[in-house]
């Protein structure tokens, strides 16, 4: 399971950021960022991790954030699948990590 | 069904530095090119503008270079009309003289004349023990956040690098107010002093890479050079950095996030599926794909500019753009400046001398390579081990990487080969005792990214 971060996500937001607050959820459960975020920033501002590795046991979270090394790619609960770094975040957009409903 | 919709007569691929100076050189020349480009807005990754919403002044975006990224910015709106401007739109493939793309509207083909292929670079990537982690980025990643959405990739973070990339982010970050934990080069500092003479060809920039050094030194940053093998601890995600300096001491230090590749590597799928031919450069260990000192492929009507044939850097890829451009407004037997092709001609063997320089500052890691341990993953697409790669190469008489790919899978993950190809073919070299140009390159073939299979013809 993808931990969900207490204090946080992975990233760290250091210019401040004025434009609208956007609502989206993350395995059921409500988040939050901004306007201009991306969907890998919207996700790991609030979690650790993007998805699951498909060959073994660990959690991915992105690497090369340029839309070269594909490894950000995210599940949509409407089907969409989206490469993170490329996609802006929609409000109400449902990232399924874990499955939806489960933290 | 027709496929091919349209043609035309001058397509330049990418708006970073090279394809926004070529689209621009073009208009001035009388022509209305088609520029395609993935991203949403214009600029490359070095000038990457940030979303809407996430703007910040160009001063804070760009530092020493604003005003570079302003006059580049400014291309597309001032010629608006004059060039067919195409973002979000992926080239997927070149086959003869047509390309296939994916936009916004969907799938759709293009057949061009002549073709200016302005790809760019990404981080060159070598396998460490926890590199897979959540937290570990390339430095451009790390960069990428910074620049393009105004986060730090962690709250405490490592550099690892084997570039000048190294000591700008590491500047960056500072600057920006993020806490870094380590700043490790694993090439030596001896090799930067000694071609500080050449690297001087290039005064405006090695002057910035000496200011760069200073501010990191005013801010308690402390550079170490000759890192011999690094380590990332954790296991969900990063809590820490392991390193062994150059007199083979162990050190670690607490973080939860590291920035780390080792220079550049050109991209060069779609010089290769266009038929481009490619030489090995001994330096850099890249397949390059050949171009003459205007531009000019093996393949009559396709350029190449920019860091996508050989990494040169920003203020070169602006020349290269613009020089690939008059080169193939000349073979259109159109009217051109000669006076300006020999300027840029000039300025590009100036830059040719401080890039010689700068490649032996920061020669290749190959030390990182040697202690790729058994067990370490190499392609993060599919979880391909060194040890099966080792072992296929040995048993299977994988003897280059084509072979090597058709056993493991190697390269044929997501990615295509961009983030593991380099790994796996030092990899492979080393096991066979062969020269590393001896066991080729991995082919490129389309689409080379991927795209939904709904909507293909």
């Amino acid at each position: 399971m993808i931990d969900a971060a207490p204090n946080g996500g992975l990233f760290h937001r250091l210019a401040p950021r004025d434009g609208a607050t956007i609502a989206f959820t993350i395995d059921g459960a409500p988040a939050q960022a901004r306007a201009g975020d991306l969907l890998l920033t919207a996700i790991l501002l609030n979690r650790v991790a993007l998805r699951r590795f498909e060959f073994g046991d660990a959690a991915r979270a992105g690497f090369c954030l340029m839309g070269a090394c594909q490894d950000c790619w995210v599940m949509l609960a409407d089907g969409r699948r989206v490469r993170a770094c490329t996609t802006l975040l929609e409000p109400g957009m449902a990232v399924v990590i874990d499955g939806v409903g489960r933290g | 069904m027709e496929w091919v919709v349209a043609e035309a007569k001058a397509v330049v691929i990418g708006a970073g530095p090279a394809g926004l100076r070529a689209a621009e050189a073009l208009v001035r020349g009388g022509l209305r090119p088609v520029l395609i480009d993935e991203a949403e807005r214009p600029g490359g990754q070095i000038y990457r503008q940030p979303p809407a919403g996430a703007a910040r002044a160009a001063a804070q975006l760009y530092g020493f270079e604003a005003k570079k990224a302003v006059a580049l910015h400014a291309i597309l709106p001032r010629l608006a009309d004059a060039i067919d401007y195409r973002p979000r739109t992926l080239v997927w493939n070149v086959f003869g003289n047509r390309l296939d793309t994916l936009g916004p509207e969907g799938q759709g083909g293009l057949a061009f004349e002549r073709l200016i292929i302005a790809s760019g670079a990404m981080d060159r990537v070598l396998p460490f023990p926890g590199w897979t982690l959540p937290g570990v980025f390339t430095l451009g990643g790390a960069q990428i956040a910074l620049k393009a959405q105004g986060v730090a990739i962690g709250r405490r973070v490592a550099l690892v690098g084997a570039g000048p990339l190294l000591p700008l982010v590491a500047h960056q970050y500072a600057r920006a107010g993020a806490t870094i934990a380590a700043v490790l080069d694993v090439t030596p500092l001896a090799a930067k002093v000694a071609n500080a003479p050449g690297m001087t060809a290039d005064a405006a920039t090695f002057a910035k890479g000496l200011w760069y050094t200073l501010q990191n030194a005013i801010a308690g940053l402390t550079l170490r050079f000759g890192v011999r093998a690094i380590r990332a601890e954790g296991e969900r995600r990063v809590v820490g950095l392991a390193w062994r300096d150059a007199a083979g001491r162990a050190h670690r230090v607490d973080c939860d996030a590291i920035g780390a590749s080792f220079g550049l590597r050109s991209e060069t799928q779609l010089a290769d599926l266009a038929g481009c031919a490619f030489a090995f450069d001994a330096v850099t260990h890249q397949w390059i794909p050949q171009r003459d000192a205007a531009g000019r492929s093996s393949v009559p009507g396709v350029y190449l500019a920019g860091d996508g044939a050989g990494v040169g850097g920003a203020d070169v890829a602006e020349l290269q753009g613009e020089r690939a451009a008059l080169a193939l407004m000349q073979d259109l037997r159109l009217p051109i400046d000669t006076g300006r092709a020999t300027t840029l001609d000039r300025r590009l063997a100036r830059q040719a001398r401080f890039r010689r320089a700068l490649e032996a500052a920061w020669p290749y890691p190959g030390h990182l390579v040697d202690a790729i341990a058994d067990d370490e993953i190499i392609c993060r697409c599919e979880g391909v081990t060194a040890a099966t790669l080792r072992a296929t190469a040995r048993e299977r008489d994988a003897q280059e990487m084509n072979r090597l790919k058709a056993f493991t899978r190697i390269g044929m993950g997501r990615c295509q080969g961009r983030v593991c190809g380099h790994a796996a073919a030092e990899l492979l070299a080393r096991t066979l005792g062969k020269d590393v140009a001896a066991v080729g390159r991995l082919r490129g073939n389309p689409p080379i990214k991927p795209i939904p299979v709904g909507g293909l013809p």
